[in-house]
């Protein structure tokens, strides 16, 4: 297995599944000649031609709405947000135009795009470019909705994504793309809707996604050494939720976590709990926590940010706190 | 298209005879069609929201008579009128609008939802200017496989002002794509009349900022639209150019149901003045003065027409609800999603 960045596994992904089906393309800001804000797209220009992948004006609405119409009559169309956070300016097409359209329609009409492009907490970028997104998109029937944590998943996930029938909100961790990881060196796919345990654990389950996954894997080494075996579950899939794997693991631990970036109010967790609550009451040894970020615009200043952001640390005391160890 | 015959002393053309016909078929349709319609709201058969497009028939009538078969039309909620001149069956509008089962879209969509894919009906969309980038979208998609099919694409004045006419216009512009923008300027987005709401009340005026084409056309009169309507087919189809046009019409009724046809927002004789320019006397008096057509055939074409209206009314009243069944069908390709 070669070990690649994050980026360059989403690029892998974008690459192959352009050469396999002529009705994928890419559209976005500056996704063609200056290889993507972040880089994703680098040398898609060149190998796809401006056919293919296509540099838009400033106005997200605007080719979200022709990406949700050319999916309509039959393309595959990746429109890449340079942050999720420019996304509230098309989520009307998102929302109200392509979740909907099968639905409206009879099942006449379905919708086969991708919406990408990074979410979640950055670094100092302040308010309105330091936020997590998924719950908005998840509390809506007719969308998918995808967070990878690794290199691997990024590319499984995103070429499922891209062969899927349905819209599809693929949020990439924007603090994830210098990450490495292992990546087959093989064709492959990983299923939408499947959750992954990162990490085996008997003592609590800790429930997370993209970047807190990367977290929730330091908290449980840092664990591991005062004895607790934490169990790290990658939800991956946000919607379809993988009930499956949460219910599971929960049921040999008794203990969980759920750790996001995303606010506490209506968040990812919340459903989490609820369903766990729901389907093995009994099997709880203590009430479910969640650790989420503070309940405010994102601060700027270094620490304050710190303060606002989930981190290992933060997961490690509430991880004791369903254990009664702190 | 030809002109339409005015001298008295030849015999029209049996081909305008027979094509002008055709459109005071179809706008009598939609106009019984639409007075049926209002009439079953009233009876509580047709739910939810309601608009109607009497007054206005000439501009959907005269747009589909340019196209082909094999084009797009997508439209924004008062759609009825553009389903029926598109081809729709009168019973399976008239049962959308009922809900039922046999509707266009399954009963799932509604009044403003109307859907069809064997007629590349594309929707009626019911958030206001959503549709535009839709059409441009499905325009792009023809540009992208290489095919010749032009998407018109519908939308009412007041979508004139909303952030998505304008980046739906600029990128349709700058990469070519063969749409037509159809601004239906009927005076009101909802009750605001256009000089309340838009700098620019000459809305033609507003392609210019995007270096289109644009023309400002009489909505009243079929054949003008149908004339502007084939100048901007043309462009698109063969020179892979969008168009705006403006077609200048009225609606006599309120904006939905809810609405009184005139009384707060604009007076009852300004709604008269408006009806002396109706789009299907307008037509007819042009047949009746070029003598092939007269009130008997008249008579005997709104009888026809009647007929289909009821027929679509009796057909929609005894067809199935959708069966309970179908709830969670259709949110996604393939069965239910599950949520948790």
């Amino acid at each position: 297995m070669a070990t690649i960045t994050y980026r360059d596994a989403l690029n892998q992904a974008l690459r192959e599944e352009m050469r396999r089906d002529d009705k994928v393309f890419l559209m976005g800001e500056e996704v063609g000649e200056y290889h993507g804000a972040y880089k994703v797209s680098r040398g898609l220009l060149e190998e796809f031609g401006a056919k293919r992948v296509i540099d838009t004006p400033i106005a997200e609405l605007g080719f979200t709405g022709i990406g949700v119409g050319a999916a309509m009559v039959g393309l595959r169309p990746i429109i890449e947000m340079m942050t999720f956070n420019f996304a509230l300016l098309a989520i009307d097409q998102i929302v109200n135009s392509a979740a909907k359209m099968r639905y409206m329609s009879g099942g006449q009409f379905g919708c086969p795009i991708v919406f990408r492009g990074p979410g979640g907490s950055a670094l100092q970028l302040g308010a309105q470019h330091s936020q997590a997104f998924e719950s908005w998109y998840a509390h809506i029937p007719g969308l998918k909705v995808v967070t990878p944590a690794t290199p691997a998943d990024a590319k499984g996930l995103l070429k499922s994504a891209i062969r899927d029938d349905d819209p599809v909100v693929f949020i990439e961790g924007e603090m994830l793309y210098n990450t490495k990881g292992e990546v087959p060196e093989d064709e492959y796919t990983i299923p939408l809707g499947k959750a992954d345990i990162k990490r085996d654990g008997k003592d609590v389950t800790i429930v997370c996604h993209s970047k807190t996954v990367t977290q929730a894997l330091k908290a449980a080494e840092q664990l591991a050494t005062e004895n607790i075996a934490a169990e790290v579950l990658d939800l991956r899939t946000i919607r379809p939720l993988d009930t499956d794997a949460i219910l599971k693991s929960v049921a040999k631990t008794n203990r969980c976590v759920v750790a996001e970036e995303g606010w506490e109010f209506a968040g990812i967790g919340a459903q989490v709990v609820d369903v766990i609550q729901r389907e093995i009451f009994d099997a709880l040894d203590a009430p479910v926590l969640r650790v989420t970020g503070a309940d405010v615009p994102m601060p700027y200043n270094k620490l304050l940010e710190k303060a606002a952001k989930v981190d290992a640390a933060k997961i490690i005391v509430a991880a004791k706190r369903v254990l009664y160890l702190a | 298209m030809a002109a339409p015959a005015t001298s008295k002393s030849r015999a029209p053309d049996a081909s305008i005879v027979e094509v002008h016909t055709r459109y005071l078929r179809q706008m009598t349709l939609i106009r019984r069609f639409e007075e049926k319609a209002g009439e079953a709201y009233s009876l509580g058969k047709i739910g939810g929201f309601c608009h109607l497009y009497i007054g206005q028939e000439a501009v959907a009538v005269g747009v589909m008579a340019a196209l082909r078969g094999d084009d797009y039309v997508i439209a924004a909620y008062r759609e009825h009128g553009h389903a029926l001149a598109r081809g729709l069956s009168p019973r399976s509008v008239m049962a959308e609008l009922f809900g039922k089962a046999t509707g266009c879209s399954s009963g799932k969509g509604g009044s403003m939802h109307l859907f069809d894919r064997e007629h590349r009906f594309m929707g009626g969309h019911g958030i206001v200017g959503g549709q535009i980038p839709l059409g441009a979208g499905i325009a792009f998609a023809t540009k992208y496989q290489g095919g010749d099919q032009v998407c018109a694409c519908f939308f009412g004045e007041a979508a004139a002002n909303i952030g998505a006419f304008h980046e739906a216009l600029n990128m349709a512009s700058l990469w070519g794509l063969p749409v037509v923008f159809l601004c239906e300027n009927n005076g009101y987005g909802m009750g605001t009349a256009v000089a309340r709401a838009s700098a620019v009340v000459d809305l033609s005026r507003k392609g210019t900022a995007y270096g289109m084409v644009a023309e400002a056309v009489d909505g009243q009169s079929v054949l003008a639209v149908r004339q502007a309507m084939d100048r901007a087919v043309v462009r698109a189809r063969t020179e892979m150019q969008p168009t705006l046009l403006e077609l200048r019409t009225y609606r006599y009724v309120g904006h939905s149901m809810s609405d009184a046809a005139h009384g707060t927002y604009r007076t009852k004789e300004e709604v008269e003045e408006y009806r002396r320019r109706d789009p299907i006397n307008v037509l007819a008096d042009q047949m009746r003065a070029g003598r092939y057509l007269d009130d008997v055939a008249f008579k005997a074409l709104n009888d026809e027409v009647l007929a289909e209206v009821e027929d679509a009314y009796e057909f929609a009243d005894r067809s199935a609800d959708p069966d309970p069944s179908q709830l969670f069908a259709d949110v996604y390709a393939r069965g239910p999603g599950k949520v948790s």
